[in-house]
């Protein structure tokens, strides 16, 4: 339930943005319907995770800081509208490495890792 | 809506992006689905980067594109080669050194955003300049504190806490300069001065990040890089709202509220509430110094590797309490070697894992499922206690704090309340060990003075080859 009023929102949200106008068709102000897919997103985040065993803490930890590598993206879109100006493309291009090196860097981590969980516990578990 | 328009084929391939994410976080809290978990959350993320790609050729198709490849190239080239090639034990720093690179990123993507607008003097709206300070200001203290963090970690940084006079006032200090400067952003009409205020409050970021994380002792670290991986999410949602991207707010904010979680979860594992980590420096102060020179009145029996295999050769349960020394001497193989022998003999070998032993919680398991140590094997400490007093030997090798009776027995040691593992209650103790000094923690250990307890000196993994040799001798 949480989710689809979450994936609505992020659908529609930021459709009404790029037709260039601050609000969205039901008249709510964009910056409303950000915020409120910002406190969606939290309670997902807390949700999720809240059964998670210690042994997996530290995978946890690594899968996600490679998913907050998303600001590759918007370090991407930032160089991407960086223009002629000296100092944005230096800021962008400093910004496109670092979000590259975390993403590519988060998940080829964390997939050693786990790799090594690949193994299966025997059958009947701890004794 | 109009469906020939490719920016909502580019919004929807965001929001497959977003949904991958939030079903790798609950694959990896399950042991079984974890691995699957960690490669749906990269293909969304590859969706997402070949969706903004496709969006930007659309726009604007010029050399920006290929700065960008350039930048990507070196990036993912850089993170794919210490990722592949770092050892199994340096994991903790590399998830130090990625959550700093994404802190930076983010930070980075803010400030840029904000000198474009201001250039232009367009759309600089309060929440705009609310969501940049905020952006920066997280963004530049996970970069600076996980960068301490790792240094500690890898030890170019002293492992322990960095304090002085006088310290959190200080800090406090640069926090209250940073929100001033903040609100100067917010309140004020843009003009020439924001561009200076910006670039010193990111200095002061910076160096507020610096300085938390140094009085902050290494055996806190994973706690901290929890903290800060968390800190980095919330940077990218706020990056999010400067841009107006919603997978960036989804996904910043999931990590955001998941790290925070996970780092209370961390917390009470250690029984290290956050609030001790971030202004109690661990391991310094008067408490520590008290009981080094208690101990020194002390004597310590050491045994050698003749007569500590025979007392295992002929025990009826072992239990191997491994620690980060084990890790750090690569010492896996050769222990495991030993364990299949003394089980050859008929005795009983277990291993007892402390929720934190290595540099974070998990990680011992990891390093020992690399050794190929059977599953069975591992027990965790609340299933290995009520089993020590039935415990002929306990062979303790490469661990210390986690083994330390002072945090059950001395309400003045530092780690006073932290669970442990309870080998002073087994029949024997043998510690194995480099040299008598402290361990992470930085504290002395009043389980080496027992009278059951022995030392055994030497390379964890030279003296475990050498035991295995000697049990095959008996």
């Amino acid at each position: 339930m949480l989710t689809s009023i979450l994936l609505h929102l992020a659908l529609f949200a930021p459709l009404a943005q790029t037709e260039g106008s601050t609000t969205t068709g039901t008249g709510l102000p964009t910056l409303f319907l950000i915020i409120v897919v910002f406190i969606l997103a939290v309670f997902l985040g807390i949700e999720i995770i809240s059964k998670v065993p210690t042994m997996l803490h530290t995978p946890l930890m690594s899968g996600t800081n490679a998913i907050h590598g998303i600001v590759l993206v918007g370090a991407m879109i930032v160089l991407g509208a960086a223009g002629d100006n000296l100092l944005l493309i230096i800021l962008g291009f400093i910004g496109v490495v670092f979000g590259a090196g975390n993403v590519v860097g988060g998940f080829v981590v964390t997939d050693r890792m786990l790799q090594m969980f690949k193994k299966k516990p025997q059958p009947g578990g701890k004794k | 809506m109009d469906f020939s328009s490719p920016q909502l084929y580019i919004e929807i391939a965001y929001l497959i992006a977003a949904i991958t994410f939030i079903i790798s976080l609950r694959r990896l809290s399950n042991p079984a689905t974890a691995r699957t978990g960690n490669l749906t959350a990269a293909v969304g993320m590859t969706i997402a980067v070949a969706a903004t790609l496709v969006n930007l050729v659309i726009n604007n198709l010029d050399w920006h594109i290929l700065l960008i490849l350039v930048g990507m190239a070196i990036g993912g080239g850089i993170g794919l080669y210490l990722a592949r090639t770092v050892e199994m034990t340096a994991m903790p720093q590399m998830v130090a050194l990625f959550n700093g690179m994404g802190g930076g990123a983010a930070a980075l993507t803010s400030m840029s955003e904000f000198f474009e607008r201001l250039n232009h003097n367009v759309n600089y709206s309060f929440d705009f300049s609310i969501a940049t300070a905020l952006g920066v200001i997280i963004g530049c203290m996970s970069l600076s504190g996980s960068f301490i963090a790792l240094g500690k970690l890898q030890g170019f940084i002293s492992s322990a806490p960095v304090t002085y006079k006088g310290q959190q006032i200080v800090n406090a200090l640069v926090g209250v300069a940073i929100v001033a400067l903040a609100l100067f952003l917010i309140v004020v009409q843009p003009g020439g001065s924001h561009t200076t205020v910006l670039v010193i409050m990111a200095v002061l970021a910076l160096v507020l990040g610096v300085a938390i994380t140094m009085p902050i002792g290494g055996a806190d670290m994973p706690v901290v890089i929890s903290l800060l991986n968390s800190f980095t999410g919330l940077a990218a949602a706020f990056t999010g709202f400067v841009l107006q991207s919603n997978v960036l707010v989804i996904s910043g904010a999931l990590v955001g509220a998941s790290g925070m979680l996970l780092t209370l979860l961390m917390g009470k594992a250690m029984n290290r509430p956050i609030t001790n980590v971030l202004f109690g420096a661990f391991g310094s102060g008067g408490g520590s110094e008290a009981s080094t020179a208690s101990a020194e009145g002390k004597s310590i029996r050491e045994l050698n590797v003749d007569d500590v295999a025979t007392l295992l050769a002929y025990a009826n349960q072992v239990v191997i309490v491994p620690g980060y020394g084990m890790a750090v001497a690569r010492a896996q193989n050769a222990v495991q070697e030993l364990a299949k022998m003394l089980e050859d003999r008929g005795v009983t070998v277990k291993y007892g894992i402390h929720p934190v032993a290595g540099r974070m919680p998990g990680h011992m398991n990891v390093l020992l499922a690399e050794a190929d140590v059977p599953y069975n094997q591992l027990f965790e400490m609340e299933e290995i206690n009520p089993d020590m007093p039935r415990t002929d030997v306990v062979l303790v090798i490469g661990a210390n704090d986690v083994v330390n009776p002072a945090a059950r027995n001395d309400p003045k040691s530092p780690i006073y309340g932290m669970p442990i593992i309870d080998v002073d209650k087994a029949q024997n103790v043998i510690v194995m060990k480099r040299s008598m000094r402290s361990g992470f923690a930085g504290i002395d250990n009043p389980l080496f003075y027992e009278p059951k307890t022995a030392m055994l000196f030497g390379d964890a993994k030279d003296v475990a080859s050498a035991l295995a040799g000697a049990v095959k001798q008996l």
